[in-house]
């Protein structure tokens, strides 16, 4: 790609990325959109989280992973278990890598 | 709101400006994992060091970036790329339906400005600190903090990545510590019998779908969801708010 296409392609992705992050509050009038999916929109941020980490935990190269052998599964488990103890985030984060790499790099799992 | 309070001097003293940006370092080494592997990814790819570092700038939009750099390679027309872009990004549309309380009464410029910055992690610390969808004055100063630290971690561990491109061996796993920073918020969603299982139905959903392309899967499990959270909120919600309040 030339250098001013890629100038385009940056420009349009810079473009879609304000208008798709503020659509909703972008002008002023009222889109119309009924009560009960507002109501029920607000479990779409948490659905749109959990749709990008489970497939991340539990499938590779497309495909729900067979074997229990994978270091992610007990990542997973030992970030979970973090979280419920302490509640905190960046404990979460380290206690899911520690576990992680542990494996990984020991038993290349 | 006065015009006054959005000037950037006044803005850093704000005691809600620190807590914003305490409230999203937590999260910063997982955004920073992150900010690493697209770096690598951009590096690697056709755009090769400078394009990377250019994108990286200006678009400020991880997964934006990262769906469109298999089309440039492989040299897809221009409406190819931003139709992936403007799939991935769906989700941001959702958001801002519920950003728009907060922010409908600022001027349109300050609008655009909130609207080029506020990514998903802003919103998450965002909406758990003003669970009321009304503006507060603390709003601006708390967004800008999170936002502060979310748009530096987030370049200079891109950044970072680009430099690195060739350094990072893959079994470090480092896109894993982005999974568990999500998965711990996750985890500061849900609170009753209704988000765990609008949670498990999208869990279910994202991986059955998991085939479709520009992931499209994210769409059906938000869709998945929303359906299960609609019906819960119709079937069974008052006996269960009454042993709530109890």
């Amino acid at each position: 790609m030339s250098a001013v296409e890629l100038v385009i392609v940056i420009v349009g992705m810079t473009a879609i990325t304000l208008l798709t992050r503020g659509f909703f509050f972008l002008q002023r009038s009222q889109l119309p959109v009924p009560a009960w999916l507002t109501e029920g929109l607000r479990y779409a941020p948490l659905a749109a989280m959990v749709a990008i980490v489970a497939p991340e935990i539990v499938m590779s190269q497309g495909q729900l992973i067979g074997t229990w052998k994978d270091a992610r599964l007990y990542g997973a488990a030992a970030a979970t278990a973090w979280f419920f103890w302490r509640r905190d985030m960046f404990g979460t984060i380290v206690a899911g890598m520690a576990v992680l790499l542990a494996l990984r790099l020991a038993l290349g799992w | 709101m006065t015009e006054r309070s959005h000037a950037a001097p006044a803005l850093w003293r704000h005691p809600e400006f620190r807590r914003g940006a305490r409230e999203m370092t937590g999260v910063a080494l997982g955004i920073s994992a992150w900010g690493v592997v697209a770096g690598v990814a951009m590096a690697n790819s056709s755009l090769g060091a400078f394009w990377a570092v250019v994108m990286s700038l200006v678009v400020f939009s991880g997964t934006g970036q990262i769906a469109s750099l298999p089309l440039i390679t492989g040299g897809a027309p221009l409406w190819v790329i931003w139709a992936a872009v403007v799939c991935v990004n769906l989700r941001f549309v959702i958001f801002s339906l519920q950003w728009r309380p907060y922010w409908v009464h600022l001027p349109l410029r300050w609008r655009l400005t909130v609207a080029y910055f506020c990514a998903d992690l802003n919103y998450f610390t965002f909406v758990r600190r003003f669970p009321k969808p009304e503006p507060a004055p603390e709003q601006w100063p708390y967004f800008w903090g999170g936002m502060a630290v979310n748009w530096g971690s987030w370049q200079l561990s891109s950044l970072l990545g680009i430099a690195l491109a060739n350094h990072v061996p893959p079994q470090w796993g480092l896109s894993f510590a982005g999974t568990t920073a999500l998965l711990a918020l996750t985890y500061t969603m849900v609170s009753d019998r209704a988000t765990w299982l609008a949670a498990a139905v999208a869990a279910c959903a994202a991986v059955a779908a998991f085939a479709l392309p520009l992931r499209l899967n994210v769409l059906v499990a938000i869709a998945a969801a929303v359906a299960v959270g609609v019906v819960l909120d119709h079937v069974a919600p008052k006996p269960r708010r009454a042993e709530v309040a109890r």
